[in-house]
C-alpha cells in the first residue's frame, strides 16, 4: 500500500482502538488514550514512519482507521489539531464536557481552548 | 404488541451467536477490518468519532415498558447512562465497546429487540405514525402491515444486497405524521369509493444529497396483494437501480431518470408476471399478526373527563402543556400524550437511563405498558385516561420530562452532527440548543405556534432539514462551520422542500437570523395562520429580504 499524501506538518497519528473504539494516539513507545502523549512528527521522514506504524497496527488488529492529523503545538507543548473536526475528535462531544477525553485529560481541554 | 414466535426468537438468537463468533474472530485476527466492517454494520455497529455506536431498531416505533427498562439498563451498564432517539425511530448508544456488543445483543434479544437491518443496503426498520392504533383521524392501524413488511423483508435473500439502503414508512391516518412522502416507499392506508381499505403506494421520496418528494405509483392496491406488489417494485429497483454510483443508487434517482409512468409500467409488468399466491401472505398469517395489535382493554369512560377539565381550569401550566402535548384518542375518555425530549437547552432526543425508567414506570401504570417513539425524537404514552393526565404531568415534571413544546419552535429535530457522527461536516446539536434557549419563553413559543425547525450536520440529512419549516444544514466553509438556512419545507401530507434563503451563516449568527424570519411571520400572518401557511401565502421573498438585510449589514 503506498502512502497517501502527507498532511501539513507537524502531525500526530490517531486511530480507534479495535476493542474499545476509543480514540488512541501513537506515542514514542506504543499507543495511548491520552492525546497529550501523542508523538509529534515534525518532518516528512518521521511523519512517513508514523504512518507506517499506523498501517502495521491496523494489520496487527490493534487499531482501525489510523491516519495523520496536522496539529499546532500549544504553549504547554501539547499537539492540538488544526481542523475543528479532529479537534472535536480528541476532545469529545462539545455538548457534553463531562464525557470523552476533555473530561479525562484536562490538559488537552486547556490546550485546545487556548 | 407483536410478540416473537419461535422462528423470530431463533433467528435473533442465532444472529447474536454469529456476531459473537465474528467479533472473536476479528479480535483474534482471523478476519480483517475490511471483512469485519460489513458484518458489524449488519448488526448495527458503527464506528463514530469518539467510539463505536450501536443502533437498535424499534420497529414502527412501538416499545414496551419492559423494553425501555432494558434499554435503561444497557445504557447504565455498558454505555454512559443515556441513549439517543433518532428520526428513524431507532435508539443509538454512543459509547459501547466492541467487546461488550455480543452481551448487549443478548440483553436485547431477552426483550425481543435487535439491531438487524439498521444499516447496510437492505430494507431498513419500517417506521410508522407514532399514533398508530390510537389516532382519532385514523382509517386503520398501520402497524400490522409494518410488521408484515418487517417479516417479509428480514433477511430476504433477494433484497439483502440492494443498490442502496431502502426505507419504508407507513401511516393509516389522513394527516401524515410519518413523513411517508420522503421515504423510498411511503404507504398510506386509504379507502376506495366502494368503502374497501387498501394501500396508496408512494415511491421515490427521500432527502440527502438529492432531495425528492415521492410520487404515487399505485393509488389503490388491494390489501391482499401487498407483498407481491412490493416484491415487484423491489425487483425493478434491484435490477435497474444504479450500482455504479452510490450517490445515484437510491430508488428516487431511478424514478426520476425514467419517469414515474415508465417506472409504474415496469412495476405493473413485473407484478402481472409474478405468481402472487406464493408471495402474498396468507389470510391466517395476516390475521395472526393483526391480533397482536388489538386495542388494549380500555375502560368505558365518558368522552369528556370532568377531572381533566377541572385540573386544566385550576392549573394554567398544566393546561398549556396539555394544549400541545396531548392528542385526541379513538377511545372515549383517553388521550395520547407526547413526552417531549426537547427540554430547553437539552440535546434533542437524548434520554437518561433514569428518565427511561421514569417513563417506563408511567407507561406501566397509566398506558397499558406501551410507549411509542416519534420521528421527531420524542416519546409517546399512547393510551392515557384523561382522568390521569394531571398525575402523569406531575410525575413527568419530576423526571424533567414535562416540557410543554410539542410541535412548537423549540421542539427541534437535530441529528447528532459533529458532536458524534463521523460523516458530519458541522455540529447540529449546539445550534438546536442555542435556538431552544433563544425561544425558551413559553408564552412566546405559544404565540408563535406550530413551527418545525430541523437541523442536519451534513448533506445526508438525517435531521430532515429539507422538510423543516425552517431547515438548517451544517457545512464546512473555509475551515469553519457554516450553516445554510432553508424555508418552507414540510414533512406532512403537504410535503415540500425548503428553499435556500442565502449565503451560509456562522453558528453565532443563526439565532438572530431565525428571529428575523419569525418576526416577518408575526408581522404578516393572518389570524390563526400557522408559520408554514404564511410562508406559502407570501412566498419566500419577504423572508429572504429580512434574512439578507442583516447579512448585508454584517458584510458592510
Ligand atoms: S445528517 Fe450527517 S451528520 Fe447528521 S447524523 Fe446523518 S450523517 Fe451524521
Amino acid at each position: 500500500m503506498s502512502s497517501a499524501k502527507l498532511p501539513p506538518l507537524p502531525a500526530i497519528l490517531l486511530a480507534n482502538d479495535l476493542l474499545d473504539g476509543d480514540v488512541v494516539f501513537r506515542t514514542a513507545t506504543g499507543w495511548s488514550r491520552n492525546p497529550t502523549e501523542a508523538l509529534i512528527a515534525q518532518d516528512t521522514a518521521s511523519a512517513t514512519a508514523l504512518e507506517a506504524e499506523g498501517r502495521t497496527a491496523m494489520a496487527g488488529n490493534h487499531v482501525v482507521d489510523a491516519y495523520l492529523v496536522d496539529v499546532e503545538i500549544s504553549d504547554a507543548g501539547i499537539p492540538v489539531p488544526r481542523h475543528f473536526r479532529e479537534r472535536f475528535r480528541i476532545l469529545g462531544p462539545s455538548i457534553r464536557p463531562d464525557l470523552g477525553k476533555q473530561a479525562e485529560f484536562p490538559a488537552i481541554r486547556d490546550a485546545a481552548h487556548d | 404488541m407483536y410478540r416473537y414466535d419461535e422462528f423470530d426468537e431463533r433467528f435473533v438468537r442465532e444472529r447474536v451467536a454469529q456476531f459473537r463468533d465474528q467479533v472473536n474472530r476479528r479480535l483474534s485476527g482471523a478476519i480483517t477490518e475490511d471483512e469485519f466492517k460489513p458484518l458489524r454494520l449488519k448488526n448495527g455497529v458503527y464506528l463514530q468519532l469518539h467510539a463505536y455506536m450501536l443502533r437498535i431498531a424499534i420497529p414502527y416505533g412501538t416499545l414496551s415498558a419492559r423494553q425501555l427498562r432494558q434499554l435503561a439498563l444497557i445504557g447504565e451498564k455498558f454505555d454512559r447512562g443515556y441513549g439517543h432517539f433518532t428520526t428513524r425511530q431507532n435508539l443509538q448508544f454512543n459509547w459501547p465497546r466492541l467487546r461488550d456488543v455480543p452481551e448487549i445483543l443478548d440483553l436485547l434479544a431477552d426483550v425481543e429487540m435487535h439491531c438487524i437491518q439498521t444499516s447496510g443496503n437492505c430494507i431498513r426498520n419500517v417506521t410508522a405514525d407514532q399514533f398508530s392504533g390510537v389516532a382519532a383521524d385514523e382509517i386503520e392501524d398501520p402497524r400490522p402491515v409494518a410488521e408484515l413488511i418487517r417479516q417479509w423483508s428480514s433477511a430476504h435473500p433477494e433484497f439483502s444486497y440492494l443498490p442502496r439502503k431502502f426505507k419504508i414508512a407507513v401511516t393509516g391516518a389522513a394527516h401524515d405524521r410519518a413523513a411517508v412522502k420522503v421515504h423510498d416507499i411511503g404507504l398510506r392506508i386509504v379507502r376506495n369509493t366502494a368503502g374497501e381499505t387498501g394501500y396508496e403506494i408512494i415511491v421515490g421520496g427521500g432527502l440527502g444529497r438529492t432531495p425528492m418528494i415521492g410520487k404515487v405509483v399505485r393509488d389503490f392496491l388491494p390489501k391482499g396483494d401487498l407483498l407481491a406488489y412490493l416484491e415487484a417494485l423491489m425487483r425493478v429497483y434491484n435490477a435497474e437501480g444504479r450500482r455504479d454510483n452510490k450517490y445515484k443508487a437510491r430508488v428516487k434517482i431511478l424514478v426520476h431518470e425514467i419517469g414515474i409512468e415508465e417506472f409504474q409500467a415496469r412495476v405493473e409488468a413485473e407484478f402481472a408476471a409474478l405468481d402472487r399466491t406464493t408471495i402474498n401472505a396468507d389470510r391466517e398469517e395476516v390475521a395472526r399478526i393483526a391480533a397482536y395489535f388489538a386495542a388494549p382493554p380500555y375502560e368505558k369512560r365518558p368522552a369528556v373527563s370532568q377531572t381533566y377539565q377541572a385540573a386544566r381550569a385550576a392549573n394554567p401550566a398544566f393546561a398549556a402543556w396539555a394544549d400541545v402535548n396531548v392528542t385526541p384518542h379513538k377511545a372515549p375518555g383517553y388521550a395520547a400524550l407526547t413526552i417531549s425530549l426537547k427540554g430547553i437547552g437539552a440535546v434533542p432526543g437524548d434520554m437518561t437511563s433514569e428518565q427511561m425508567r421514569a417513563a417506563a414506570g408511567l407507561a406501566e401504570r397509566y398506558s397499558f405498558g406501551e410507549l411509542r417513539v416519534t420521528h421527531a425524537q420524542n416519546l409517546v404514552l399512547p393510551h392515557v385516561a384523561q382522568d390521569d393526565l394531571f398525575a402523569v404531568w406531575k410525575a413527568l415534571g419530576n423526571a424533567r420530562l414535562a416540557e410543554a413544546n410539542v410541535g412548537l419552535i423549540t421542539d427541534i429535530i437535530a441529528c447528532p452532527g459533529l458532536d458524534y457522527c463521523a460523516l458530519a461536516t458541522a455540529r447540529s446539536i449546539p445550534i438546536a440548543q442555542a435556538l431552544s434557549q433563544r425561544f425558551a419563553d413559553p408564552a412566546r413559543q405559544r404565540e408563535i405556534g406550530p413551527l418545525g425547525i430541523k437541523i442536519s450536520g451534513c448533506i445526508n440529512a438525517c435531521g430532515h432539514h429539507h422538510v423543516g419549516n425552517i431547515g438548517i444544514l451544517g457545512l464546512e466553509k473555509r475551515g469553519e462551520e457554516s450553516y445554510q438556512i432553508t424555508l418552507g419545507g414540510d414533512a406532512t401530507e403537504n410535503a415540500a422542500l425548503g428553499d435556500i434563503l442565502g449565503p451560509g451563516l456562522t453558528a453565532a449568527e443563526v439565532p438572530d437570523a431565525i428571529e428575523r424570519l419569525v418576526e416577518v411571520y408575526l408581522g404578516q400572518r393572518n389570524t390563526g395562520e400557522a408559520f408554514i401557511d404564511t410562508v406559502r401565502r407570501l412566498g419566500i421573498a419577504p423572508f429572504k429580504a429580512a434574512f439578507l438585510q442583516e447579512i448585508d449589514h454584517a458584510a458592510a
